[in-house]
């Protein structure tokens, strides 16, 4: 069984990662806005206040720029686990492909249908069955994130399967236990409310362009005050739940929190420092500078002031074992891929725990072939694969870093805009305003980030401990993968151009309704784009 | 055992289902897309065009995923292969796809001309060459496909992906799909549109199930003499689910009408295709727009079981490597997966139809060019 080309392997994680993080440019807003929306409507029922609606009406409208891109790359991502990761839907189809089909049942068919009907449906639905469809769009985007994350999960942490070497693949065996994984169901909600967050600063920092142009004053300050207590709260539960994802991934992954935290040495003591700070260095092994505060990394990762954490020098070690178990259970399954004999297939099932470290030994053996390691080469493939069992530490610590900072960066300035929002004090805080405008990638970015630490981290695995990143891949040739990237490369620039170009567009414009008059004239009062006779236009 | 039998049948079926579903909603929207610049001739009718499956679209598309995650649940190694061994055509589908959702929340929030004038060729692009592609994905199936399996399921690639993208029975294929999709949302714009475009979709549907009876003729006839697949070893159909260490399989000419020889009631599949698209189409000359729109549904139903009943127990014969072809019997997931698929299958696929309906039935009723080009929520 010859191994993929390692190019071909790197250009379909290329592919993968790109794609993913461009589709998640776009899935937070959608989760964050339909949330919002539905908020707003319901205020507007209860209040029957046309400015809800216009609010309604035009926060739906970026939201709908936003969604079509979302739907369109998701559509990418459903097909690639299949065009590119062939031997990963084949490895774990019977368990992963499940919650996507539910995915589509359960959420899919709800979002997309009712969300024709949230667009289209304003003249034609009573106003509380058009709110009920705002909620039923709501929940299907969220129950979406849910099942995703789910299958999500399986990956980080295989539960709910089990490996049948009849088949060569994972056996679904538990229902509960797929969809109870304490990963997927904690970063189901950190995902979901990082989403909202985006939203809340999304709406803020378009409001806070209104204020700073004076235009569509009482709009803005209605928009900023339900967008920056809705933020406010969304963050800090936010952050309470990658905390728990912190702490599962101490027990259940800790050559990810290892790295995530730079940490290559077990620590010994409580004071132990949390890094802020750090330069690692994946080819020595070490921190070629760090700034560390004491006292605060073990009580963060265990939630003791006793436990030892451990470091990655520390788990390559622990994995020799491993290792050699993985390729003695490897060797079993191949010969028993042919004779279907009792005595390999019980060799097999008293190493199989540790056969995803056999597929991982291929790469170093002679020949790629585990069966031709000699006695005397043994150590060296050993060796040579516990470096391979851990991630790239720079990446996955900077990731996580950025994404944190970003986190509590985003408490203070919801907080400051809740505060001067209540006191009807945000006019005179143009700096603030300012900072909101700028602010709006940034829950964006910390997701990004929050992906990448999430699988960087999983790495060298795509299922945690089963099947290696580089066995999982389809084996194209590299002409294919070179077709591929550079399609996706020239028609997602295209739309993110045309994305943008809308955004400005119609954030420009501003909302616009019966009740309040075209925008006032002044500084920046008619947006760029827009022809005159567009703006002065009603939107009913 | 015989459990696993049974649901490994019932999910080849809801296969067909969901391919029938697939081609039925997805293709209307296509065929929209397609006929666009052609039953629009100015801006005003191409908008009201697009604005009677505005409220849809999206929904539909759902059955286009759903189809994905389904085969990918249910039929793991089918997924895993096919989608890899086409890769060049599935990636120029997606392409084609994923131009779609944007051109409709796009196209009209921009005046310009040369901006929508793109965006319209955008909807024929990604109209045509998806349902062009699936339609060539079964021809292309029928006459067997290059892979093989290693030892741990890996596939590998046996052919060339020029032998699947010129190949003149799968592109036949093609053009039938398009044709049927053309039908079918010629038909849905009758039944929503106005003159101007209600004529125009008229004549192009017409034309459409014309020309899908014509090629669904030709194409039987080709089959009969094509390479099909037979079992040649002992099958065992509640096999662990493999492609690996499977019995036998020959390879002869005009052996996917055995099915038909054995069974004759199978015939009633082809029939129904060509009463579907016969009889659809003298329903739209007799203007009976509803009933042409559930025949064109009774047509794709008819021609995809006429495929289904010819290859079964096949789903995806290899042609390098017989033995490892992909069967109903050997593809699917494990007998766990497909309960529990099917439990949730049994629940939501009923609640599906009832708000796909409801929301058919609350955007009922003619699409008027004035309430569309005054209405700023309008694509």
């Amino acid at each position: 069984m010859p191994l993929i080309d390692p190019t071909v392997v790197d250009l379909s994680r290329l592919q993968f990662a790109l794609t993913a993080l461009y589709h998640f440019l776009f899935v937070p807003l959608t989760l964050g806005m339909t949330m919002i929306l539905a908020a707003m409507e319901t205020t507007y029922v209860i209040t029957g206040k046309q400015v809800y609606k216009d609010m309604t009406q035009f926060w739906g409208k970026l939201f709908g720029i936003n969604f079509a891109i979302g739907v369109a790359t998701g559509l990418t991502m459903e097909f690639e686990f299949g065009t590119n990761w062939s031997m990963f839907s084949h490895f774990v189809g019977d368990v992963f492909g499940t919650p996507l089909a539910i995915e589509g049942l359960m959420a899919f068919f709800m979002e997309s249908t009712f969300i024709g009907l949230m667009f289209f449906g304003w003249d034609r639905l009573s106003k509380p069955a058009h709110l009920a469809i705002t909620y039923l769009v709501a929940l299907a985007s969220n129950l979406s994130a849910l099942w995703i994350l789910i299958a999500n999960g399986f990956m980080q942490d295989p539960k709910g399967a089990s490996f049948n070497p009849d088949t060569m693949r994972m056996q679904f065996n538990s229902f509960v236990q797929l969809v109870f994984s304490p990963d997927a169901q904690a970063k189901f909600v950190h995902t979901s409310i990082a989403g909202f967050v985006t939203g809340a600063m999304f709406v803020m920092g378009v409001s806070a362009y209104y204020l700073l142009t004076n235009r569509h004053k009482e709009f803005a300050a209605r928009s900023i005050r339900m967008a920056a207590v809705f933020g406010l709260i969304s963050t800090l539960a936010v952050v309470t739940l990658g905390d728990a994802l912190g702490r599962l991934d101490d027990l259940l992954q800790p050559t990810k929190i290892a790295a995530i935290e730079g940490l290559w040495h077990t620590t010994t003591s409580p004071a132990a420092p949390w890094l802020v700070a750090a330069l690692p260095d994946d080819k020595t092994q070490s921190n070629v500078f760090e700034i560390g505060v004491p006292y605060v990394l073990t009580p963060l990762i265990t939630h003791t002031f006793d436990k030892s954490i451990p470091g990655l020098i520390d788990l390559e070690g622990a994995a020799g074992p491993k290792i050699l178990n993985g390729i003695k259970a490897i060797d079993a399954l191949q010969q028993y891929s042919t004779t279907h004999d009792a005595a390999s297939l019980a060799t097999f099932k008293q190493y199989e725990d540790d056969m995803g470290y056999g597929f991982l030994a291929q790469q170093n053996a002679p020949n790629q072939d585990l069966n031709a390691i000699t006695p005397a080469e043994m150590p060296a493939v050993v060796q040579q694969t516990e470096l391979d069992t851990v991630p790239n530490v720079f990446v996955t610590f900077w990731a996580f870093r950025i994404m944190m900072f970003l986190g509590f960066y985003f408490i203070a300035l919801f907080a400051f805009m809740a505060y001067f929002s209540l006191k009807n004090q945000l006019e005179n805080n143009r700096f603030l305003l300012k900072l909101c405008m700028i602010s709006i990638p940034a829950p964006i970015l910390a997701c990004e980030f929050g992906w990448i630490t999430a699988e960087a981290g999983r790495q060298p695995w795509s299922v945690y401990g089963w099947l290696p990143t580089f066995q999982a891949a389809s084996s194209h040739n590299v002409g294919y993968m070179v077709f591929s990237l550079i399609g996706f490369a020239l028609l997602y620039s295209l739309f993110i151009a045309a994305e943008l170009y809308l955004m400005f567009k119609y954030a420009r414009l501003g909302p616009q309704s019966h009740d309040h008059a075209a925008p006032v004239a002044g500084t920046g009062a008619l947006p760029m784009f827009a022809k005159p006779g567009f703006a002065a236009k009603s939107w009913e | 055992m015989e459990i696993y039998v049974a649901l490994k049948i019932i999910w080849a079926v809801l296969l067909g289902v969901l391919l029938t579903g697939l081609a039925v909603m997805v293709g209307m929207d296509m065929g929209v897309g397609t006929l666009l610049r052609f039953v629009g001739k100015n801006d005003a009718e191409r908008r009201t065009a697009l604005n009677i499956i505005g409220p849809h679209w999206d929904g539909n598309q759902v059955w286009f995923i759903l189809g994905g995650g389904a085969i990918f649940a249910a039929f793991p190694t089918l997924y895993a292969t096919s989608f890899s061994v086409f890769y060049v055509v599935m990636i120029l589908l997606l392409f084609s796809m994923i131009m779609r959702p944007v051109a409709f929340e796009y196209r009209s929030k921009v005046d310009a001309k040369s901006w929508r004038a793109t965006w319209d060729w955008a909807f024929l692009i990604s109209g045509a060459v998806p349902m062009i592609i699936y339609g060539a994905a079964f021809g292309n199936v029928l006459e067997g496909v290059g892979f093989h399996y290693g030892w741990t399921g890996q596939y590998y690639q046996g052919e060339s992906f020029l032998s699947y993208l010129l190949n003149p029975f799968a592109v036949m294929c093609g053009v039938m799909s398009l044709s049927l999709s053309i039908y079918q949302g010629g038909t849905f714009l009758m039944l929503r549109g106005v003159e101007p475009i209600y004529s125009r979709a008229r004549l192009f549907a017409s034309c459409g199930g014309l020309l899908a009876a014509v090629i669904f003729a030709v194409g039987g006839l080709w089959v009969s003499h094509l390479n099909g697949y037979v079992f040649t070893g002992a099958v065992n159909p509640g096999m662990q689910a493999t492609p690996l260490g499977g019995p036998a399989v020959a390879v002869q000419a005009g052996a996917w009408l055995n099915n038909y020889n054995n069974h004759p009631i199978l015939w009633l599949a082809p029939v129904l295709g060509f009463v579907g698209m016969l009889a659809g189409t003298l329903a739209l000359r007799l203007h009976l727009k509803v009933l042409a729109w559930w025949l064109g549904a009774v047509a794709w139903a008819g021609t995809i079981s006429t495929v289904g009943f010819a290859m079964f127990p096949f789903l995806m014969p290899s042609s390098t490597n017989p033995s490892q072809s992909l069967t109903v019997w050997n593809a699917t997931g494990s007998a766990y997966n497909l309960g529990w698929m099917l439990f949730f299958a049994a629940v939501f696929v009923p609640i599906i139809l009832s708000y796909t309906s409801w929301a058919f039935y609350v955007m009922r009723g003619k699409v008027k060019t004035e309430t569309i080009v005054n209405d700023p929520h309008s694509y």
